[in-house]
């Protein structure tokens, strides 16, 4: 039991640094990007091929500017064109973006299944022992600490400096912003790089803990999507708590019945929403994380 | 009415929104240091008219020069930079960033020179309008009166050359009015020409050098306050009365 509670909090930190990208561009762009599972996969395939030239502790700061240099222009030829045409173009363009990009990735690399695990050694299933015989897998440890990393990371790139509070600026009041001299339309570019980049850390944890295909994209979008929605928006440190609940709700549907994994998370998933609907201190406004203005 | 040493001009600007005009033909020009009320019923366009200033919206014809410049074309950020500052009627804080940050922001943002210690610009700014004591609350905890301070205070952290102050007086309490009439002079004191869009006449009629009245997207009357109240369409237009 202990060691489930233990793996599921672990587990949460996966699912954490998942869904930070997803979250963090949903707060700042109001953009729902549901090309972000397919591009974290697409980070995934970037660092095979770069880290099997130059190992992997090279390869993962190289594709996070690569990743980035990609946010800018994924803003630049999508984004920025979409969300003029209001809240439903940008969920419909990342949509198919998402689809171009799973079948693209089928086309280059095949339905294989490839794993970064042989580029680390046994640190993919190399484990801690904790006292009662509990064994910790230190690639789950590593994720959480990165999970953690990631969030504080931006959290304090948003409330201590300059590049954060433009963008606070630029992802609440575009009008304002630019009444202030702020170049917003760089600031959402700068915000969708950064939200790219943290998806490199994912797809370093998704290929180090599984074997991941073309079409994986989805998969992690969703568990990114359900973590966000339950913790809300507001800070980014909620992502964390939902990471946490949806992976403690799979957990212990797996303990209760083997195939009960995801139909926990999607139950924990909906009761969030229902929840949230109901309305009071976590009402829909909160959960998009508009606050109410007097 | 052309002031000799124009800040602000706008040159014939129209703007219609479908077959509706909300502005037709609008030729002011606002000299360095006045202080220009404009004055009019709901609908006369001040509101479009600001937005046609800033580069909110562009006109569907004329021009606007800022500081002898054409900046018809150059967007909102631009305009910032080159000293054209705004407020909003309703005040709009940057929720969840402190007093502190919203007025940071406008310094690090908006200037076209940098500030050399942009922390203590941010300070002079709110010791100036009066907000330091509350520079580490909230914008969104804040009273209205301090709220529309935020909103000077933000604006003049871009260091403008010109401010347009968009009915910043409404809501406010007659005590709560005469405190912000003060500190609008102070600006003015520190070399900012300001545009002044408001309802409540005694707070134009107390600050202003200069009225305009605007009515159905036209301007009605332009010159001394006094002049313009008095005249005939303007008490037609704006009170109503058959003179």
């Amino acid at each position: 039991m202990i060691s489930q509670l233990i793996g599921a909090v672990l587990l949460g930190g996966y699912y954490a640094v998942l869904a930070t990208g997803l979250a963090f561009m949903f707060s700042v762009m109001n953009i729902i990007n549901l090309a972000h599972g397919a591009l974290i996969v697409l980070s995934a395939y970037g660092l095979y091929v770069l880290g099997g030239m130059m190992g992997l502790p090279i390869a993962i700061p190289i594709m996070i500017i690569v990743m980035f240099v990609v946010g800018l222009a994924l803003h630049a030829l999508i984004l920025a064109r979409a969300s003029k045409g209001g809240e439903l173009l940008p969920l419909l363009a990342t949509f198919g973006l998402s689809i171009i990009l799973d079948n693209l990735m089928f086309q280059v690399f095949g339905a294989d299944s490839l794993s970064l695990a042989p580029l680390v050694g046994d640190l993919s299933w190399a484990s801690f022992e904790l006292p009662g015989f509990i064994f910790v897998g230190k690639l789950s440890v590593y994720t959480l600490i990165a999970a953690v990393a990631v969030i504080a990371g931006l959290e304090w790139l948003l409330r201590r400096t300059t590049l954060g509070h433009r963008i606070q600026a630029t992802s609440q009041d575009r009008a304002t912003a630019r009444l202030l001299g702020i170049d917003t339309a760089r600031t959402a570019a700068i915000a969708t790089g950064l939200a790219l980049a943290t998806g490199v850390i994912a797809a370093t944890a998704l290929g180090l803990r599984t074997a991941w295909g073309p079409y994986a994209g989805s998969a992690q979008l969703l568990f990114a999507f359900e973590a966000v929605v339950i913790g809300g928006m507001g800070s980014l440190w909620r992502v964390l708590w939902g990471a946490m609940i949806l992976a403690l709700a799979q957990s212990l549907a797996a303990m209760i019945h083997p195939q009960g994994f995801l139909i926990g998370g999607h139950l924990a998933f909906l009761l969030a929403v229902f929840w949230r609907l109901r309305g009071g201190a976590f009402s829909l406004n909160r959960l998009l994380g508009r606050e109410v203005r007097t | 009415m052309s002031a000799p040493n124009p800040v602000l001009r706008s040159d014939g600007i129209s703007m219609s929104f479908g077959s509706f005009n909300v502005l037709s033909d609008i030729s002011v020009s606002v000299g360095t240091g006045e202080i220009v009320g404009v004055l009019g019923p709901n609908g006369a366009g001040k509101t479009t008219f600001m937005n046609l200033l800033t580069g909110a919206l562009a006109p569907t014809a004329g021009r606007v020069e800022l500081l002898g410049r054409d900046v018809t074309r150059l967007d909102t950020a631009g305009r910032c930079h080159l000293g054209l500052g705004r407020t909003h009627q309703v005040p709009r804080p940057f929720l969840g960033m402190t007093v502190f940050e919203n007025v940071l922001v406008a310094v690090t943002q908006g200037r076209d020179v940098p500030a050399a210690d942009p922390i203590a610009t941010a300070w002079d700014v709110l010791d100036q309008t009066g907000l330091a004591e509350v520079a580490n609350r909230r914008g969104e905890t804040l009273g209205l009166l301090d709220r529309k301070r935020l909103e000077l205070s933000r604006a003049l952290a871009t260091d403008p050359k010109v401010l347009l102050l968009d009915e910043i007086g409404g809501g406010l309490t007659d005590v709560e009015g005469d405190a912000l009439v003060a500190l609008i002079l102070k600006i003015h004191d520190r070399g900012v020409t300001i545009i002044w869009i408001e309802h409540i006449m005694r707070l134009l009629m107390q600050t202003c050098t200069r009225l305009i009245c605007m009515a159905e997207g036209r301007v009605l009357a332009d010159g001394e306050p006094k002049d313009v109240v008095e005249s005939e369409a303007v008490q037609v237009a704006y009170f109503g009365a058959a003179a």
